[in-house]
């Protein structure tokens, strides 16, 4: 399907990252339509647009907008490049090849809701992006597009890079405030602790994705019309999804959003080109680690964001990852029971508890050392997590990183018991390892 | 003594100067910290406690929450190889079994001549160019254990100087031109922005 690029239409441009590439290319243009028009109409056009957000809830970004409690300032602007979902990979692309359509996004943003400060959170681990970002802010202060005056209006903001230093959990939005205030990544209670009112040192804060604000500069100059009309009823525009695993041509893909198949994403030859080797699909993971597992019968659902929901599942950080039917259902499960324990920040007592016996469990499983009711176990302990298994999950914790430890569990063990149930009639019991143990 | 050395202080202050309250600045502060000894030691939490204006204690309750940030000396090169869900699919699993034979250590670990440390790490971002590893945070994609060895010995050779030892992220730094700051913008001062009028 021929669409146009959006957030990706700058990706073979060689010097797109430095100004000279960006303004060459159309950059500023969103910015500088941005301010001829009054700040609350920039942010009507970003409601008709109905943009959802692109860091994994895929709340409509003009709605939250519109949570800012009105007459309390300073506002703030957190730009969330913390991308660690394992499945994930578009907002580092976006951050290192066009930096300006970020920075430009988080303009418009500012402009349109009065935010006095923009901290730009950029995921430790990524050096290139952060030199990227870097050198792109440091040119747009020198040319005048940030900081004071910009562009000789009175709008002014900084944008600040703010380099994190390894933690999944610190992209849970309010993690990432507690980050930002130079403590450890531990998520708040909601509430009272919704962002867009309480947020960073207890101000209105809009916390918003990489991709999400990527996609500003053109909503501004083309109009939120234009971006409604591209994709599907309520998801709207194009979004990137990274297509990983057993393909044969893996990569990050940006489609019409709500249009574009499962089945066109994975099979078609523009885009993964099918399962590598000739092989069968085995199952796929819709939306990253986080999001129950889809199969065969899922493949022709669109790309669609109230479908995907529907069907049990979640599109998340847009991250396709594809099994085939080589995969040992249990090793993948383990391998991302494992991420979830390991990543756990510890505050709740069921998360920290319940995905560390989880992981041991599965291992125990996986080495072939056990018991015979260790099944039985597994799902007390994913009742304990997220009660009744349901969808969207009900949860016992303060954020979802909990029960996202409980969907490959869940999925895993609905499809392929048969394939647990194996390791276990092989297993040496050992009854007396303690499942606790270090 | 491994305090800040005086340009190290004028950019820490300056780090400092961009935030509405020191304390947001420690995580930038540690890595610099981290920049200038490839590691964070006890007399630099202290430094950087004294700057942000909080207790060391606090320093390391932040700084142990993040993996970045090590408190002993790691190899001059970091090696992580990722072993999160993509890369595992792909061959990470052989890929970090061949890295512990290469470099004769085992994930965790490090070279008795300081120059390599190896680390199984969760997803980092590469995931449909699996398996992917870093080296001091700078990318190889699609590695193979072939590719392993050459980036291995080429590093040992002292021909990637395009990878710098550990502890130094990024190449280049934020400047704010100091005509150009709008200034960072205190939570304690309720001002309506001026750009949206007076409404
Ligand atoms: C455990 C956890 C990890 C998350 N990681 C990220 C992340 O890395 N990047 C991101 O943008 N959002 C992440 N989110 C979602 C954020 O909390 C938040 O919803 C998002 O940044 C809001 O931006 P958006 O509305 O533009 O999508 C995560 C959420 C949870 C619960
Ligand atoms: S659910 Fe897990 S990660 Fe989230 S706050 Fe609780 S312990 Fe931390
Ligand atoms: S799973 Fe390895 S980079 Fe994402």
């Amino acid at each position: 399907m021929a669409v146009d690029h959006i957030i990706t239409k700058r990706f073979n441009i060689v010097d797109a990252h430095t100004l000279d590439g960006y303004l060459a290319s159309g950059g500023y243009r969103g910015l500088r339509r941005a301010l001829e028009m009054v700040p609350s109409d920039v942010h009507e056009e970003v409601k008709t647009a109905s943009l959802l957000g692109r860091g994994g809830a895929g709340f409509p970004a003009g709605v939250k907008w519109g949570f800012c409690p009105p007459g309390v300032w300073p506002r703030y602007l957190v730009v969330n490049g913390d991308e660690s979902e394992p499945g994930t990979y578009k907002d580092r692309l976006l951050m290192e090849r066009d930096p300006h359509q970020l920075i430009e996004g988080c303009l418009i943003a500012s402009y349109a809701l009065g935010l006095s400060q923009c901290f730009l959170y950029v995921r430790g681990e990524m050096a290139e992006a952060q030199e990227r970002v870097a050198a792109a802010l440091n040119e747009a202060y020198e040319a005048g597009y940030i900081g004071k005056n910009i562009c000789g209006t009175d709008f002014s903001v900084d944008i600040v890079l703010h380099w994190g230093a390894g933690a999944y959990i610190v992209g849970e939005e309010t993690a990432l405030l507690e980050s930002l205030e130079g403590r450890r990544g531990m998520p708040r209670l909601k509430p009272p602790a919704f962002p867009a009112s309480f947020g960073l040192y207890g101000k209105p804060t809009i916390v918003n994705n990489v991709e999400t604000l990527s996609n500003l500069p053109w909503i501004i100059e083309h109009g939120g019309a234009a971006f409604a009309e591209l994709g599907g009823e309520q998801s709207t525009g194009t979004r990137m999804f990274a297509v990983s695993g057993h393909v044969k041509r893996p990569g990050v893909y940006e489609v019409e959003f709500g249009v574009t198949t499962f089945r066109e994403i994975i099979y078609a030859d523009e885009y993964a080109g099918g399962i590598a080797g000739g092989r069968e699909l085995k199952c796929f993971i819709p939306g990253g680690a986080s999001a129950p597992w889809f199969y065969e019968e899922h493949l022709d659902l669109p790309l669609d964001k109230a479908t995907v929901d529907q069907a049990g599942s979640m599109l998340g950080s847009g991250a396709i990852v594809v099994m085939d039917e080589t995969t040992d259902a249990v090793a993948a499960c383990h391998n991302l029971v494992r991420f979830f324990a390991r990543e756990s920040c510890g505050k709740c007592t069921p998360c920290r508890e319940g995905t560390a016996w989880m992981e041991q469990i599965l291992s125990r499983v996986l080495h072939r050392q056990a018991r015979p009711d260790d099944l039985d176990l597994l799902l007390d302990i994913c009742d304990n997590i997220s009660p009744g298994f349901a969808w969207p999950p009900k949860m016992t914790t303060i954020c979802p990183l909990g029960p996202s430890a409980v969907s490959p569990v869940i999925s895993a063990l609905g499809r392929f018991k048969d394939e647990f149930e194996t390791y276990i009639a092989q297993s040496q019991a050992r009854p007396r390892i303690p499942v606790a143990s270090g | 003594m491994s305090r800040f050395i005086d340009e190290n202080l004028r950019l820490a202050r300056e780090i400092i100067a961009r935030y509405p309250k020191p304390r947001s600045a420690m995580i930038p502060l540690l890595h610099l910290a981290q920049e200038q000894n490839g590691y964070v030691p006890q007399d630099a939490m202290e430094e950087v406690a004294e700057l942000v204006g909080v207790s060391s204690a606090e320093v390391l309750g932040t700084l142990s929450f993040y993996e970045m940030f090590k408190q002993i000396q790691p190899g001059r090169y970091q090696v992580n190889i990722c072993h999160g869900i993509s890369c595992f699919l792909c061959g990470a699993g052989e890929l970090l079994s061949h890295a512990e034979e290469k470099l004769g250590i085992k994930s965790g670990g490090t070279t008795p001549d300081g120059m390599f440390s190896l680390e199984a790490v969760e997803c980092i971002a590469a995931c449909t160019e699996a398996p992917a590893l870093q080296v001091n945070y700078r990318y190889s994609h699609r590695s193979t254990s072939e590719g392993f060895d050459e980036l291995v010995d080429a590093l040992a050779a002292g021909d990637r100087t395009d990878i710098p030892e550990h502890g130094i992220l990024a190449t280049v730094r934020q400047r704010i031109p100091s005509e150009r700051a709008a200034g960072a913008s205190s939570p304690d001062v309720s001002e309506v922005p001026v750009w949206l009028g007076e409404g």
